[in-house]
């Protein structure tokens, strides 16, 4: 039982993350139709510019606050001047031009940077928390309170606010959304801001446990997508399950089958989740969006 | 005139690239030019294979670089473990290839859109995964050696002679994908590029023709792998991994989705240019982002596909 | 703290104007040092996943070539470094091996961060018959030996003995491994499956985990829960070791832990933090410069190596840097004495290398040893206090 639990919390642990960055996957995804592989990068920001901001003598929070901003200014300029121009462009060469663009946000951020491993203080110290014979560190609890904050405020920001009722109103039919008047190209500048933001919370809220580099958002991207795409694209709760599904599978693939393979275990549980459900596990049967 | 004639026709086709082909060792000033011009040649027969899934049938793989895996441990497994010859090597792999593309793709063709491609990058990852990972058949995450070919006694060494064998082969798979383009099949293919729907209403058989290109595809790869095995002596598993994948995608877009020369010359820019930007150190990387960024927001049907425009568009 | 980054942010600057500045010499060309530079070649993984590997390698490279010029060069020539970024990649090391040889003419190579991109580029140099020092650990590089390459680091197969050796001393016989599956864990660990036999260890349980793992509990957990383990050996490198032993003390494993030399540098401590403590793994002198006894023959050169090279860069010193410090004066050395840059005879004088005292270890090549380090190269190090120490020796 105790080994059990140890596995949950590790899976929660990691999964939340990939969590955090297919919401940001979804959020792009919903309302202009792109994968955004520059997604992970911002994670990176996120972490490393808060490490490089703090090492400069800035406080924590402060330095926190400058590298989601940092990063919601790369979003915006990565939808003007990338996306935008771009628009008719079919999707897989959308895609590229967020490769391109994830190639060159690490090319500047190993310059900016540096090429070493980072790390910052967790937040409330690092004694893990004794649960039924299992433990957990309290950065982790940290990881999940911001993951589940990000989550409410967003369905809020989406359900209440009209610049989120807008929102959803382009992600559901761009043409219907532009004939009531909204700035479709300014909803869409949204969309990337706030994934940006999003990333980069998570990015700061993750680098005490999972250390941060200028080119770990490959691996988030890679998760992220993948978390987005199980869950269902285009769905939040979606975003969510997947997210803590991998999590979760490669914890008990590392804990029960094997170490080695369990990247393995989760890509084939994946396979076989959308062999069933062909468009994940909340993607329903919706006539294809694109 | 002839330039007209290069995009347009299959023969100019050919014969634009079996120019080049013999151009390039009269001005190569070293033997590393002719080793770029032949790693071009690899890279360009894989990215056909691609574009015969991604161009000619419509179907995103984000995991074909776990074909090319295949096809280049096939050559180093076969004749070290095997005591098989090292070309029966490289056919069996070819062959191990389609099969497994067969196996594979039939049921995950079944997916659409970015379904389809987050199974493949699962496919990919586990050929990489496991070729890293199974190291007393692999050699592990360092490598293994790979021997050496030779051909009825005659052994292949040398950037002339692989530049001769790889230019060799990129030919003859550039003239089988320029027939299947033209063939029944190819007709059916780009029905399907254009509208899966449209194409069924047709009376074409789509899940089959998809797996066929899959399956061709995959081979492509496959044989492309052993080739690059075989001229370095030497694999890795990174040569599966997600970021060659990703290479090979960026290949046949930016080259121009779908055409034999878009996949020779994406493969020659994503080959060349990282050594055109060595100069730049640090900012190599950067450069080299905001570059595919530029190239895919001004030309974002491709290089050959505008070229072609332009060029026909004169001639007219 | 604010100040290192601002130099490190000016240092940055006054590298690239310097590197400008080069270029536009370079174009004058007519100077009174125009001599014909000696060009010697790397290619190093300054990208990529070995980066914190390829990184220093490459700054020592520049810094040690940058002050051979500033003394008057080599042999009365200047020295021209031709470095390229292979990221990790072997088929690209291999081209830029090609290029070295065929469009550069370098008459020697430093270089390969990884085992995998140096067994990539060892056939071109080999071919073309010029010397090549690798930066890599693995065995299979210089055994058997071949004419033209030799290695300056450790192989990880003395790693194992040197930690096995301490385990016998303190009395542990069962122990477990976690290992990265990147080149570098595993070879390590397959190295040191190899070698048990010969210190009467087994292995009770042998876990791994992938080179950008955020957790490694689940595997933790599992050697936690296997009876009778003494001791855990962690082969890794990079970021992967640092978040074992934070999980290793987040699941309260009292064993005593090891760590292998590819984490032999100060910002593992940083990175690991309060878990660090009571670590122990093998290390070569440079780590503890400043408490090596003053008759030590190392205590000299290490101490300026460190003291060079973070004066230079505002970063702590790693083994790796430590490796292409060798490499680099090994070959210069060998130049120097060969009075020629004729690569046959620079291949001669590095084979002909006796007693040369490194930041690695002391070095005595033969025909059949291209690597001849003494066995001074690895000290048991402890982490007490955020710093390392040499281990208290059991008896």
């Amino acid at each position: 039982m105790a080994e059990f639990l140890q596995l949950v919390f590790s899976g929660l642990t990691v999964g939340v993350v990939y969590a955090l960055v297919a919401m940001g996957f979804t959020l792009v995804y919903n309302a202009s139709d792109v994968i955004n592989f520059a997604q992970g990068d911002f994670v990176m920001i996120g972490g490393m510019g808060t490490v490089f901001l703090a090492s400069a003598g800035i406080a924590l929070p402060l330095a926190a606050l400058i590298a989601v901003l940092a990063a919601v200014v790369v979003g915006l300029l990565l939808h003007r001047l990338a996306i935008e121009p771009a628009r008719r462009a079919t999707p897989v060469t959308l895609i590229m031009i967020t490769i391109g663009a994830s190639i060159f946000i690490k090319g500047v951020a190993l310059i900016a940077f540096d090429k070493q491993f980072h790390s910052l203080p967790a937040f409330s110290g690092s004694d893990p928390i004794a649960v039924a014979g299992a433990t957990i560190l309290p950065q982790s609890l940290w990881v999940a309170s911001g993951a589940l904050a990000l989550f409410a405020g967003l369905s809020l920001f989406l359900k209440k606010t009209l610049l989120g009722k807008a929102l959803l109103a382009t992600a559901a039919n761009r043409l219907a959304a532009r004939l009531v008047g909204i700035n479709v190209a300014a909803i869409l500048a949204l969309a990337f801001g706030v994934s940006a933001a999003i990333g980069a919370v998570a990015g700061i809220l993750v680098t005490p446990i999972t250390l941060t580099r200028y080119d770990v958002g490959t691996l988030f991207a890679l998760k992220g997508f993948a978390a987005a795409m199980v869950g269902g694209m285009g769905h939040p709760f979606g975003a969510i399950a997947g997210g803590l599904a991998i999590g979760l599978l490669e914890a008990f693939g590392a804990g029960y089958v094997s170490s080695t393979y369990k990247d393995a275990v989760a890509f084939l549980a994946i396979l076989l989740v959308l062999f069933v459900m062909p468009r994940g596990l909340f993607g329903g049967r919706s006539v294809e969006r694109v | 005139m002839m330039l007209a004639a290069a995009f347009t026709s299959r023969r100019g086709t050919l014969l634009l690239l079996v120019a080049v082909m013999l151009l390039v060792p009269l001005v190569a000033p070293s033997s590393f030019y002719l080793r770029v011009a032949a790693l071009v040649w690899i890279f360009a027969l894989a990215a056909l294979g691609l574009t015969i899934v991604m161009g000619y049938a419509g179907q995103v793989s984000l995991g074909h670089a776990g074909f090319l895996g295949i096809g280049a441990y096939a050559v180093a497994i076969g004749p070290r473990h095997l005591a098989l010859d090292p070309l029966l090597s490289l056919a069996l792999g070819a062959l191990l290839c389609g099969l497994v593309a067969y196996l594979v793709g039939k049921p995950i063709l079944k997916l659409k859109g970015y379904y389809l491609a987050i199974a493949t990058l699962g496919f990919g990852l586990i050929v990489a995964l496991v070729l890293a990972s199974e190291s007393a058949v692999t050699g592990g995450p360092d490598g293994m050696p790979v021997a050496r070919l030779s051909l009825f006694g005659w052994r292949v060494t040398g950037a002339l002679t692989w530049y001769w064998v790889t230019a060799g082969a990129l030919l003859l798979g550039a003239l089988l994908a320029l027939n299947v383009e033209a063939s029944p099949t190819g007709r059916a293919l780009r029905a399907l590029h254009d509208s899966e729907i449209a194409a069924a209403g047709a009376g074409v058989d789509v899940a089959s023709k998809k797996l066929a290109a899959f399956v061709i595809g995959a081979v492509y790869a496959g044989i492309a792998g052993a080739l690059l095995a075989l001229m370095n002596g030497l694999i890795t598993p990174e040569t599966a991994g997600f970021m060659h994948s990703i290479e090979l995608v960026a290949m046949v877009i930016i080259g121009g989705l779908g055409s034999v020369t878009g996949a020779v010359v994406g493969a020659a820019f994503l080959v060349v240019l990282p050594q055109a930007l060595t100069s730049l150190q640090e900012y190599e990387q950067a450069v080299l982002g905001l570059l595919i960024m530029v190239f895919m927001i001004f030309l974002p049907s491709g290089i050959v596909p505008t070229l072609r425009r332009l060029v026909l568009e004169r001639a007219s | 703290m604010g100040t290192t980054i601002v130099r490190r942010w000016m240092l940055r600057a006054a590298a690239v104007s310097t590197a400008v500045s080069a270029v536009v010499l370079h174009a004058g060309g007519s100077g009174a040092l125009a001599a014909e530079p000696i060009r010697i070649g790397a290619v190093l993984s300054v990208t990529g996943s070995a980066a914190f590997l390829g990184d220093p390698e490459a700054k020592t490279l520049k810094i040690y070539v940058d002050e051979i010029n500033r003394k008057g060069g080599l042999l009365g020539r200047p020295v021209q470094l031709v470095l390229y970024d292979d990221g990790g990649d072997a088929n690209k090391a291999r081209t830029f091996a090609t290029r070295l040889v065929g469009d550069n003419k370098v008459i020697a190579m430093v270089g390969g961060t990884g085992t995998g991109t140096t067994l990539a580029m060892m056939p071109v140099f080999e071919e073309a018959e010029i010397p090549f020092v690798s930066l890599a650990g693995g065995i299979e590089i210089v055994e058997p030996a071949r004419p033209f390459v030799f290695k300056t680091p450790h192989t990880d197969k003395t790693a194992c003995q040197k930690v096995f050796e301490d385990m016998k001393l303190r009395g542990f016989t069962k122990i477990a491994l976690i290992s990265g599956t990147d080149g570098f864990g595993k070879s390590m660990r397959n190295q040191c499956l190899k070698v048990t036999g010969d210190y009467g260890i087994s292995i009770l349980a042998d876990e791994s985990y992938g080179p950008a793992d955020a957790d490694m509990t689940p595997q933790l957990n599992k050697i936690k829960n296997t009876a009778g383990v003494q001791a855990v050996l962690n082969p890794g490198f990079g970021q992967g070791p640092a978040i074992v032993t934070r999980n290793y003390a987040q699941l309260g494993i009292s064993l005593p832990f090891y760590q292998s030399h590819g984490v032999a540098s100060k910002s593992f401590i940083e990175l690991a933090g309060s878990a660090a403590e009571g670590v122990r793994l093998p290390a070569p002198a440079l780590l503890v410069a400043d408490k090596l006894a003053p008759e030590d023959k190392q205590k000299a050169v290490v101490s300026e190596y460190k003291k060079t090279y973070e004066t230079a860069t505002g970063q702590p010193v790693s083994t790796f840097g430590g490796y292409a410090f060798d490499g680099i004066q090994l070959l210069v050395k060998a130049i120097e004495r060969a009075k020629s840059v004729d690569p046959r005879a620079i291949r001669d004088e590095l084979e002909a290398t006796r007693d040369y005292v490194g930041v690695t270890g002391i070095y005595t090549m033969a025909p059949n040893d291209h690597l001849g380090l003494g066995a001074e190269s690895f000290r048991m190090l402890e982490i007490k206090g955020g710093e390392w120490v040499p281990a208290a020796q059991p008896r």
